[in-house]
């Protein structure tokens, strides 16, 4: 990665005049903390202590079983405080802000797990808070706008374009070029312009550290392959960071089909979408051919996003990491799949994953070893997926 | 013809609007209008569906041109045949992935051969330039650069490379209507002026005469677009004569200074 914050191609810092003081800035402080013990240390207690690190590696036992394949353990990122890896990249940067001297942090949030991530840091730290959420969503996942009041934010429920993600990353933006001063935005994925796709990996890459020690401990060795669901893809830059040297590693992003990628009603960007320049970023996006950006879909609110990181562009390209589409219904019968086999009911974003597990696991010997990220718990889903089968239940 | 030209011997008058907002028929005979009643420069927004700098008034601009089925090369065929009735300058302002996905080549190339003199992407910081500068210069299209009231230490270096003009954005936050402009403008006209001798056009913000002619005071231009866009959001295809009412009042005011 040069200077400018480019993965290959990809990256860059396509925002408004206005904004590139407030990234510059950024980017300073983050190269001088992040090398600073006492910031360090303080993170790390943050991770242990409040957001109760190391999560575990998990042998799915019963699972591996079923499946009759390669050994399968669950990285579960689940079991962290907010019941999302969303909390080691929001911890990092309040962390930063606060040391930056910010008094309010502002952010976006599809599922509303970075939103209440946020919140959460911002009631811990003493600062202000406010959440732009797409209107659609903040119906999709009502639970989580509660959550979020509850613990002081503000939520503005975005109506514009399609009320989804990406409307409400465009809402964080606008926001933050009217009030730069005292404000943080912290960017819940690895998007966005530099410095945020390098912030917020190193942030989450804590998880693929874990991995590979708990890994080497319980196995001796690394594992075949490691799966993540790929939205903007903070957690699956998360769960490969510290593989990407390692060559026998597969790592295997898993992106939403939605209804599926010949049809118009998907979020499955790396398999569907062009090269383009949105959000800050170059990079892949769902667009036609005048490059509007497509309004996609997914039945997960926090994979419903047209990009996808940079650097996930950057391990295509070059071939390093492999990227598969999970339509929605494959990810409905993981979500029910791994509740009733293991007892964990997982985020619809990270049955993604899970599903993606379903179909190669089998074909792999028994003396392989998969990881599965569970990015995030399932709870905030049970009443859309009880929808999904025909069931109207109450949240 | 240069887009420096509009401002020869004048404070100018730059409008801008969103292009097939409600329809192309009704941009074509706009951009006539305001050419007649006084503007110096017309700003053609080619519609994005996510305009990150744009404030309501203009997203909404946006969402109609689109709705409307307006896309790149309609505008194209558009401005190549108006073009020959208008004599001022013209620019585009749109998203980087509007120009980037079209081929930046194939867009500016095919802009400076319809008699367009100008490009405008806010999403496109100094850092970020080169690979549209490079085309741009190459077709003879000003690749417009913008400073805000962040900008500070960046203004020399900006300004320095700066082609046409520098359009100074007057406020933080996105466009459209503000009541009060706290911005001290002349200290930013003055540090453009000091690294460059293009001129400095301000806007953001910017909905009356009187705003007009006092921001015109302090600098070499001014830029409106949200004050007219929303006339045409009330009044659709038939917003000429208001459209003409309105550019009439703040050419007046500019040129009264």
């Amino acid at each position: 990665m040069d200077k400018k914050g480019k993965f290959g191609i990809h990256g860059g810092q396509y925002i408004p005049e206005t904004l590139m003081n407030a990234v510059i800035e950024l980017e300073k402080a983050y190269d001088y903390y992040k090398n600073d013990p006492e910031f360090n240390r303080e993170l790390s207690e943050l991770f242990n202590e409040y957001a109760g690190r190391p999560s575990r590696l998990y042998f799915a036992k019963k699972m591996t079983e079923d499946l009759g394949g390669a050994k399968i353990y669950l990285k579960r990122e689940d079991l962290n405080h907010t019941g999302a890896h969303k909390i080691n990249n929001v911890l990092g940067q309040t962390l930063l802000a606060k040391k930056m001297g910010k008094t309010r942090v502002i952010a976006e949030t599809g599922a509303g797990q970075h939103g209440v991530a946020t919140a959460t840091a911002a009631a811990l730290f003493g600062m202000e808070c406010e959440i732009f959420m797409g209107e659609e969503d903040t119906k999709r996942q009502a639970l989580n706008v509660y959550k979020m009041r509850l613990l002081g934010a503000k939520v503005h429920a975005v109506s514009s374009g399609t009320a989804t993600l990406k409307d409400a990353v465009s809402e964080t933006m606008r926001e933050w070029t009217a009030r730069i001063d005292d404000t943080h935005y912290v960017l819940g994925s690895v998007m966005g312009p530099h410095p945020f796709p390098t912030i917020v990996r190193d942030f989450q890459s804590v998880i693929s550290k874990e991995i590979k020690e708990q890994c080497l401990e319980k196995e001796g060795r690394l594992p075949d392959a490691v799966l993540a669901c790929v939205g903007g893809g903070s957690n699956a830059i998360g769960a490969f960071y510290h593989f990407i040297g390692d060559e026998g590693v597969r790592l295997i992003g898993c992106e939403a089909a939605g209804r599926g990628i010949d049809t118009f009603e998907t979020a499955a960007t790396i398999s569907t979408g062009k090269l383009g320049i949105f959000h800050g970023m170059k990079s892949y996006f769902c667009q036609d051919e005048y490059g509007q950006i497509a309004p996609v879909y997914s039945i997960s609110a926090g994979l419903d996003y047209p990009g996808v990181g940079p650097e996930h562009a950057y391990l295509h390209d070059i071939g390093r990491a492999e990227y598969v589409a999970i339509t929605d219904e494959e990810a409905v019968n993981a979500f029910e799949y791994l509740s009733k086999i293991e007892g964990i009911i997982p985020a619809i974003e990270s049955s993604h994953a899970v599903a993606h597990a379903m179909k190669i696991a089998p074909e792999m010997s028994k003396e392989q070893i998969i990881v599965i990220n569970i990015s995030g718990r399932g709870d905030k889903d049970c009443a859309a997926i009880a929808r999904y089968r025909g069931e109207n239940i109450a949240e | 013809m240069k887009t420096a030209e509009a401002f020869e011997n004048k404070k100018a008058f730059i409008s801008f609007i969103t292009c097939g907002d409600p329809n192309l028929e009704t941009t074509a005979e706009l951009l006539v209008t305001m050419e007649k009643n006084g503007v110096d420069l017309i700003e053609l927004g080619i519609p994005f569906s996510d305009p990150v700098a744009e404030g309501l008034v203009i997203q909404a601009a946006n969402i109609r041109a689109l709705a409307s089925g307006t896309t790149t090369d309609k505008i194209f065929d558009m401005v190549r045949s108006v073009r020959p009735k208008l004599s001022i300058p013209l620019v585009f302002m749109t998203y980087a992935n509007v120009v980037f996905s079209y081929g930046t080549e194939r867009f500016v190339k095919t802009a400076a051969e319809i008699g367009v003199n100008g490009l405008i992407l806010p999403d496109v910081p100094f850092e970020e330039k080169e690979e549209f500068s490079c085309v741009c210069d190459k077709y003879g299209l000003d690749l417009i650069s913008l400073i805000a009231p962040t900008s500070e230490d960046r203004i020399s270096m900006i300004a320095k490379e700066a082609k046409g003009f520098v359009y100074c954005v007057s406020s933080l936050g996105v466009t459209g209507q503000r009541n009060n402009i706290t911005t001290d403008i002349e200290s930013m006209a003055a540090k453009v002026h000091e690294n460059t001798t293009i001129p400095a056009a301000v806007g953001f913000g910017i909905s009356t005469p009187e705003q007009a002619a006092d921001i015109a005071k302090k600098c070499d231009g001014i830029i409106i677009g949200s004050a007219i866009v929303k006339i045409i959001a009330e009044h659709g295809s038939g917003s000429a004569p208001y459209v003409a009412e309105f550019t009439k009042s703040i050419s007046n005011a500019v040129k009264s200074i």
